[in-house]
Parts: C-alpha cells; sequence; structure tokens
C-alpha cells in the first residue's frame, strides 16, 4: 500500500532533523492558525494562490525564494560548522550520511529554488512593465510555472522528515548516483523534484521570450528595449535551450534508476562521461541565466542613482548575446581532468576566456556610468558597487581555472568551492538584492528600510570575503571539496575563519529579514509610502504607473519614442500615463485555481514515484492530465474591467499625485 | 565564565599567530615536482596577467564611485553622456589584448602539460610504472613491473618519472597529489593516464578530489617520494609481505570499506589492472601499444609469451 515507505524512514533518532521538524511545525501551525483567526484563506486563495497577475505572482515567488535562502543556508552554515569541528580526529557531528545530503540539498536548494527562483520573481514584476505591457503573453502558464516551481520545493523538503535526500551532489553525477550505489530515496527525490521545477522553468523561458518578444508596447524596438528585458530575454532563450538538455539528462538517468536501464552505469554499455557532458551543457548555461538577469538589475539601478543614461547601451546589448551565445561552447571546462585531449581541453578553455571579454566590457560600462555623474549612496547602489568589486575577484579566478593546465590543479578544491560563490554570492545574489531593494516600492508600495539594508550590506559583503578568501587559500593548499573530516593542521585555522565569515552572512541575513519588517511595519509613514510610482527618479516606464501598479498595469498602452521612455517622457513634459483618458475596458485573464491543482497533483506524482506507491502515482497522474483537459475546455477565462472603473482608479491616483505636488 | 572566553580569546589569537605560516606552506603552490613547478609558474604568470586589468578596475569603480558622489557638487555632471568611441575602443581592446596573450599560453600549456604526455625527462630516465585502481574508499597500487601492489601508500623514487595509468571498480574519483602537480579522473571500465615526477624527497598527501560517496574523506594515501636506495628497500619490504593479491583477496579488497590501513602485497596474481578494466567492457581492454580494443585474455596471453 505505502511502496517502500515504512516507519523505519522516518528519522526520529536524528536529533537534528527531530529538532527542525518541531521547529518548521511550530512555525507553520502558528503562521496557519493566524491564516484561520483572521479569516484570511478566501483571500489567500482567490486573491494570491489563484492569481494570474504577474506582479502578485512576483511577490510569492520572492516569499518563496527567501524560505530557499533560509534553507540553503542552514545548510550552509551547518557545513561550515561541521569542518570548523572535524578536525584531528574529531568527527564533527555531523555523520557522513547527514553531511553528504546537506552539501547537496544546499547546491541543489540554493540554484533551482533560491537563485532561480528569485529571478523568476525579478521577471515577473519588471518584464511586462517595463515594456508597456498589461500582462505576460501567457498569464496561465505563469501560475502554473509558480505552483510547478513551489510543489518541487515543498518536495526537496519533505525529504528532510521523510526518508532522506540525496548524496551525490549538487548535479547527481553517476555512477554514484545510479541504483547500484546509492539504493534509497534520496536521488529519486532530487530527480523528481528537478524535473517538475524543470516544468516551471521551461514554461517561465517560453513565457516571458513570447512576452519581449509580441508585447512590447509601440514604439518599442529592439534598440529601445531596456536593459533589463534584454537581459531577460538572452536567459529565457538560454532556458529554453539549455533546460531540455537538463530534463532529458534527468530522465535518462531516471530510467536507470527506475526501469534499471544502462545510460550511465558503469556496466550494460553505459557511460558516465554522456551524462558529465549532458549536464553541464545544461549547467553551464545555466549559471549564465543567473548571472544575465543580475547585469541586467545593475544596468538598471547604477544609471538611476547616478543620474545619468547607462554608458554604452548598445555596446551592452551586443556584450549580452554574446556571453549568451558563447555560454554553449565552454561546458567542457567543468571537466578538464576527465581526459580530453590537449586540443579539445584548449578550444573550451579559450573559448571561456573569451567570455571574460564582453564580461568586461559590461563592468566597464557600469564603471563610466557613475564617471561624471551624481552617485547616491543608496542601500541599493551599495550592493551594485560591492558587485562590481567583488565581481571583478570573481572574474579573474574564474579565468584561472579556465586555463586547463592550471585546473589541473584547482579543479574540484576549495579553490573551484570559492571561484562559484564569488560570482554566485558576488554576482547573482548581490544582484537580485539589490534588484528586490529597487523595485520594492513598485511591488508593495512603499520602500525599503535604508539603514537596515546598509547593514545587510555590510555583514554580506565583509562575510563573504571572510567566508571564501580562506577557501581560495585552502584550495592552493590542497583541500578538495566535500570532505566531511580532515586531519591537516594547515587548514584549520583557515576553516575557523570561513566559520566566522558564515557566521557574518548569517547576520546579514538577519538584518535582511528586520529590513522586510521594519520596512512592512512603517509602510505608511510619509517617506517610505511610494505615492508617485517614482520614486528614484528613474527612467523606465515601470515607473511610469502606480505603485503598486493597477491589475492592468497601463490604462492606456504608453508609445515609446526614446530609449529611457520615461525619462524621456518626464524631460519633454510628455504624460506617460494619459491621466484623465478616455478611457476604454480593458481584456484581462481571469484567476484560475488549475495551476494550484496541476501543481499538487505533480507533487503527489512525485512523492508517489519516489516511494513506490504506484497507485498514487497512477491517481496523480489523471489528475494532472483530467485538470489540464478541464482547464482546456473552460472558455470562461478572461473578461473586461469597465472603462467607469479605469476612470476612477486612475483619476484616484492622479488626485493623489496632485495632493503630493501641493505638499 | 570569564576565563572561558579568555582561554577562547587566546586560542584565537594563537591561530591568527599560525595564519601567515599558513599561508607560506601551499601545497600546490610549493610544488615539488617539474609537473607542479610549471603549473605554477602558468597560475603566478595568469594571474599578473590579470591584475593588470582587475586592479585598475576595482580602484577606478572605488575613485568614480566616490568622486562622483552626488554630494560632490565640484565634480563635473555631465547628466546625458553616454558615448565615447575612445572609451568603448578601450574596454573592448585591452581585455582582449590580456585574453589573446592567455589563450597563447592556454594553448601552450595545454599540449606542454597534457597529462597524457611523457615527461621531458622519460627520454633519459626509463618512467616507473604505477597502475591505480579507486575502490571504495580506498586506492590500489598495482607496481606492474615489480609484480607488487600496496593499498593506500605510493612510494615512488625521486626524479625517476612516473607514468600513471588509471582506472575505478566503482564511482568516479579523481587522483590528486597536490605537492606533484596534475589530478586526472579514475572512472570504471576506463583508463586514464597521468606523468608525474617527485624532484625531492617527502611524505605528500594523496587524495580523491572527486566525490565519490561515504567514504570520501578518508580515501587518502601517502606518497612517499624517496631515494633510488631507499625506494628499493621499499620494494624489498612490500615483496616480503606475507599477501598475495589474488583474485578472492581482490575481490574482499574491493568490498566497500573506510578508512583503510596501509596494505602491501608481495605478488598479484595475473593482468588483475586489465581484467578491471575489461570487467566492464564484455572483457575488452585497449592494448596501450596499438591503441585497439582486445579480450583481456588475449592481452595476457600476451603477457605470458613476454614472460
Amino acid at each position: 500500500m505505502l511502496g517502500r515507505l515504512s516507519f523505519a524512514d522516518i528519522p526520529v533518532d536524528v536529533p537534528i532533523l527531530v529538532g527542525t521538524f518541531l521547529g518548521v511545525a511550530v512555525i507553520g501551525i502558528t503562521v496557519l492558525g493566524l491564516i484561520t483567526y483572521y479569516g484570511k484563506w478566501g483571500y489567500l486563495w482567490k486573491e494570491w494562490f489563484t492569481s494570474v497577475d504577474h506582479k502578485r505572482l512576483a511577490v510569492m515567488y520572492v516569499v518563496v525564494g527567501l524560505l530557499a535562502l533560509a534553507r540553503g543556508f542552514a545548510d550552509a552554515i551547518m557545513m561550515r560548522t561541521q569542518l570548523a569541528l572535524a578536525y584531528a580526529g574529531n568527527p564533527g557531528y555531523l555523520p557522513p550520511h547527514h553531511y553528504d545530503q546537506i552539501f547537496s540539498a544546499h547546491g541543489t536548494i540554493m540554484i533551482f529554488f533560491m537563485a532561480m527562483v528569485i529571478m523568476t520573481a525579478l521577471f515577473n514584476l519588471v518584464v511586462p512593465l517595463q515594456i508597456g505591457a498589461r500582462d505576460v503573453a501567457f498569464p496561465f502558464l505563469n501560475n502554473l510555472s509558480f505552483w510547478m516551481t513551489t510543489v518541487a520545493f515543498v518536495l526537496i523538503n519533505v525529504s528532510l522528515f521523510i526518508g532522506e535526500f540525496s548524496q551525490c551532489g549538487w548535479l547527481a553525477y553517476p555512477p554514484l548516483s545510479e541504483a547500484q550505489f546509492s539504493p534509497g530515496v534520496g536521488v529519486d527525490y532530487y530527480i523528481l523534484a528537478v524535473q517538475i521545477s524543470g516544468v516551471g522553468t521551461l514554461l517561465t523561458g517560453v513565457n516571458f521570450f513570447v512576452t519581449i518578444v509580441k508585447m512590447r508596447a509601440p514604439g518599442m524596438t529592439w534598440m529601445k528595449l531596456p536593459v533589463f528585458c534584454w537581459t531577460a530575454l538572452c536567459a529565457c532563450v538560454l532556458i529554453m535551450v539549455a533546460f531540455p538538455v537538463l530534463t532529458v539528462a534527468v530522465a535518462l538517468l531516471g530510467l536507470d534508476r527506475f526501469l534499471g536501464m544502462h545510460f550511465f552505469t558503469n556496466d550494460g554499455g553505459g557511460n558516465q562521461m554522456l551524462y558529465l557532458d549532458l549536464i553541464w551543457a545544461w549547467g553551464h548555461p545555466e549559471v549564465y541565466i543567473l548571472i544575465i538577469p543580475a547585469f541586467g538589475v545593475f544596468s538598471e539601478v547604477v544609471p538611476t542613482f547616478s543620474e545619468k543614461p547607462l554608458f554604452g547601451y548598445a555596446t551592452m546589448v551586443y556584450a549580452t548575446c554574446a556571453i549568451m551565445v558563447l555560454s554553449f561552447l565552454v561546458w567542457v571546462h567543468h571537466f578538464f581532468t576527465m581526459g580530453a585531449g590537449a586540443d579539445v581541453n584548449a578550444f573550451f578553455g579559450i573559448m571561456t576566456m573569451i567570455i571574460s571579454i564582453p564580461t568586461g566590457v559590461k563592468l566597464f560600462n557600469w564603471m563610466f556610468t557613475m564617471y561624471k555623474g551624481r552617485v547616491e549612496f543608496h542601500a541599493t547602489m551599495y550592493w551594485a558597487i560591492g558587485f562590481m568589486i567583488t565581481f571583478s575577484i570573481g572574474g579573474m579566478t574564474g579565468v584561472m581555472m579556465a586555463i586547463p593546465a592550471a585546473d589541473f590543479v584547482l579543479h574540484n578544491s576549495l579553490f573551484l568551492i570559492a571561484h562559484f560563490h564569488n560570482v554566485i554570492i558576488g554576482g547573482v545574489y548581490f544582484g537580485y538584492v539589490c534588484g528586490m531593494n529597487f523595485w520594492a516600492p513598485k511591488a508593495l508600495g512603499f520602500k525599503f528600510n535604508e539603514a537596515w539594508g546598509k547593514r545587510a550590506f555590510w555583514c554580506w559583503f565583509i562575510g563573504f570575503y571572510f567566508a571564501f578568501v580562506p577557501l581560495y587559500v585552502l584550495g592552493f593548499d590542497g583541500m578538495t571539496r566535500r570532505m566531511n573530516h580532515y586531519d591537516n593542521p594547515n587548514w584549520y585555522p583557515w576553516l575557523l575563519v570561513a566559520e566566522v565569515g558564515a557566521v557574518m552572512i548569517f547576520f546579514g541575513i538577519v538584518c535582511q529579514v528586520t529590513q522586510i519588517y521594519v520596512s512592512i511595519r512603517d509602510r505608511n509613514l510619509p517617506g517610505n509610502v511610494d505615492v508617485t510610482g517614482d520614486p528614484w527618479n528613474a527612467r523606465s516606464l515601470e515607473w511610469s504607473t502606480s505603485s503598486p501598479p493597477p491589475p492592468y498595469n497601463f490604462a492606456i498602452i504608453p508609445h515609446i519614442h526614446e530609449l529611457d521612455a520615461f525619462m524621456h517622457d518626464k524631460e519633454n513634459g510628455i504624460d506617460t500615463r494619459h491621466a484623465g483618458g478616455p478611457y476604454a475596458p480593458i481584456h484581462m485573464p481571469k484567476n484560475t485555481a488549475a495551476g494550484f491543482f496541476i501543481g499538487a497533483f505533480s507533487f503527489t506524482l512525485g512523492f508517489g514515484l519516489i516511494w513506490y506507491i504506484w497507485w498514487l502515482a497512477a491517481i496523480s497522474l489523471v489528475g494532472v492530465i483530467a485538470t489540464v483537459i478541464a482547464r482546456s475546455a473552460n472558455h470562461d477565462v478572461d473578461y473586461y474591467i469597465p472603462a467607469e472603473e479605469v476612470a476612477r482608479i486612475e483619476n484616484e491616483h492622479s488626485r493623489k499625485l496632485m495632493a503630493q505636488a501641493a505638499e | 565564565m570569564r576565563t572561558k572566553y579568555l582561554k577562547g580569546a587566546a586560542r584565537l589569537a594563537g591561530l591568527a599567530s599560525v595564519l601567515p605560516l599558513a599561508g607560506c606552506e601551499l601545497d600546490t603552490l610549493q610544488p615539488s615536482g617539474p609537473v607542479g613547478d610549471q603549473i605554477k609558474h602558468l597560475i603566478v604568470v595568469s594571474t599578473i596577467a590579470m591584475l593588470i586589468v582587475v586592479v585598475p578596475t576595482i580602484i577606478l569603480v572605488c575613485y568614480f564611485a566616490w568622486k562622483y558622489r552626488a554630494s560632490n557638487t565640484e565634480a563635473e555632471y555631465l547628466p546625458k553622456w553616454s558615448h565615447s568611441n575612445k572609451i568603448e575602443v578601450a574596454i573592448w581592446g585591452i581585455p582582449t589584448v590580456i585574453i589573446a596573450f592567455l589563450a597563447v599560453i592556454t594553448y601552450q600549456t595545454c599540449h606542454s602539460l597534457d597529462p597524457y604526455r611523457p615527461l621531458d625527462e622519460e627520454a633519459q630516465t626509463k618512467p616507473l610504472n604505477v597502475e591505480v585502481v579507486a575502490l571504495d574508499w580506498k586506492w590500489l597500487f598495482i607496481y606492474p613491473d615489480e609484480g607488487i601492489a600496496t593499498v593506500n601508500q605510493l612510494a615512488i623514487p625521486v626524479n625517476q618519472p612516473v607514468h600513471f595509468v588509471i582506472t575505478s571498480d566503482s564511482v568516479m574519483n579523481s587522483f590528486f597529489i597536490p605537492r606533484l602537480g596534475s589530478m586526472i579522473y579514475a572512472m570504471a571500465g576506463m583508463q586514464t593516464q597521468l606523468h608525474l615526477m617527485a624532484s625531492e624527497p617527502g611524505d605528500y598527501l594523496g587524495e580523491s578530489s572527486n566525490y565519490s560517496g561515504r567514504g570520501f574523506s578518508d580515501m587518502r594515501f601517502r606518497t612517499l617520494a624517496m631515494p633510488q636506495d631507499q625506494y628499493n628497500a621499499w620494494v624489498e619490504k612490500v615483496r616480503s609481505s606475507s599477501d598475495q593479491l589474488d583474485g578472492q583477496t581482490y575481490a574482499r579488497l574491493a568490498a566497500p570499506s573506510e578508512a583503510e590501513p596501509v596494505k602491501y602485497f608481495s605478488h598479484v596474481e595475473g593482468n588483475l589492472f586489465d581484467t578491471i578494466v575489461a570487467k566492464y567492457n564484455n572483457g575488452m581492454v585497449m592494448d596501450k601499444s596499438t591503441g585497439k580494443m582486445i579480450h583481456v585474455q588475449s592481452a595476457m596471453s600476451d603477457m605470458n609469451m613476454k614472460e
């Protein structure tokens, strides 16, 4: 009845997990209880869970992303603490069985459920508004993407309390991840979570690609498209090309495990090298999927807070596209040490270095955007400047590892770990936090707290160097990644310093949470509330609407004359909003519960497959298909906002604007 | 309570004094062999080449941000300025020149430091052959010319090149001796190669640098680089071991075990390394002289004929 699931799979004998479970249970019951107490379930269901509004989905994505950050960071600090203890005969507090799950979960969660999710949040919030559209091309798919991603994240966390997670690292290299060497459910949790979230990501890629290609406001030619949208477009192209490769690679691994096939096994004609090629043919573009939108964020933030247009817009666009193409030609640099010939390694090494040219150009462009500008040291700008400094170093160490002969001693060492945290934290994470601070008023209607934002930055910035410079050193000292304990006296002090860094980053996260709390608490204070919708005197269209924007974004679709459309309108006294109308009824998509149900059935499908509960899997699959058919047969999917209602909302905003101006 | 903190502080202070010392002894930056030397040189040269751009960039970022801060109304403000051909040429040109330089040394070192390429020293000195098998979770070293084998201990003579042929009888691992230089993957059914040499005697850490499961952290071995006479004595010591590596012993050895102690085998039965490789290839193994796939049985009979 329950497949291979039995009571023995509940880790009641692991105090850390029992404690975590109790903590999660208490917080969960409190949250659910409060929602019930205040009678908010109907509101949440109608206005949020079933919403197809890209702005609301953005907020929900951020919530999921921050939860993933908390989980992923808990894993990180547990690893650092283990290595600060497990020296010279001390086994530490985490046995290999637990430690190996933690580093596997840390990577998987941080990439798939923290970084990808917050990136998608920024796409959702910004892209339609920046191109002057009323929603994305496929609003229902957008809601479905959210639920697929979310249930996958829930599934991966279920592995904490029911069974175990993968112990094969975040990419589950075979043959270690094959049933022969990993017979438990861990790798199956990994496979199903990655596949389910992969559906969501792929749909997001298609959705935003079509949105940008087809739904730009009249007059917005390609070279008038804001840079963030360019970066989103490039990331979507990468998603559409790369994610199917991941799906296939992981599906083949699944076939090996579930049906006893031999794609990547040691024997029976399998070849593990094939998996490495496939997974990195996705994996390398994936890191550019993450970093390119972060570049987009900086390209919006730096000009706004330098009160100047972006330096070298065209160069920025070409550089972004060049990076997009090149990112598919470098994947072998993840395994120079696999024994490919010198010419193959040289090709992929040199291609990798070439990427640093357009990337460097971008950095110089932001630098020259500040040049002869009026740089405002806003918390948002702190993250941008911190990024420029940190990312330069990360880029340099990346090129060092791109030289195959140097990689022969640096590969798989802590130098590698330091390098990619240098670019993922210093690039991706700083970028996304920068973006969240920048666009928070647009999404929520109030600004984020400055002081706590700056405190968070300093903790993260300094903490990063304390946590990862020691790892560079340890890499040179021959310490490899994924070690559980060690007895080398030279390594010990550096690992203690890294632990201090992890604690500083912990305080950084505490500051961020405090920042959010304080910002919500003080949201109605005069300095915080965003009445105009343009709190930073910014340049692009999203700032021309109110904050948060009305469901239809733009009462009248703006006409674009210039790059930095909103700044152009402001300078020339053009009213981008066309306040006063006349307004027409606006065609809008209706909310739908289909995405939620497809997600819920996918969750039980995944859970059934992991535990070999075939009846559950079968019912769930039928459920997914039935929901899709029901949704397809439903033609009542849209409605009109009457012109009077639009006029009422717009006039209300105009009244507020005038009241603000009068003060 | 307070004394505890004081003690903690004293310990931290002690550690702080150790840090610079630890910095002086970084394995890969203090190599003991020609391969490691060349890689170190490569890392230093490429880092300096990149610092030419990176250091000014970081300084300029900080300088521009500070100089053009909003409160500094003295600084020039060009609210419309967003293009300059001169700057564009410089920001594309300078990195391109540096990457072109790095590309050249990349191509050269890819060939000169190709792990499959025999070392220059091998022209004068016949290399020592060592066959390496990664097992769950220990390393088996077979010395085909001496007919001996060891577990988790590798002895090599100083100043004699070593030609490693590497495979795995389990999952993927990576064979790595940081003080000597390059690493290479060990994969079942496949043979990778590595040429290294120790130029000074020592006891160097060897490890797996590709995570391979539960016992990975203890999958370490000592690399004893010693003068020729000591090495000969070491071989004799192994030869005097009462253990022999036959099929049964190997099966027991290959079963998963953690933190395996050093073992010596005075005799290795048959062509064990090729048999391990062939196990995953329907009995076929690559003939090292011709590069063709042949059946392991015929490879063995070849061996017997030679004997």
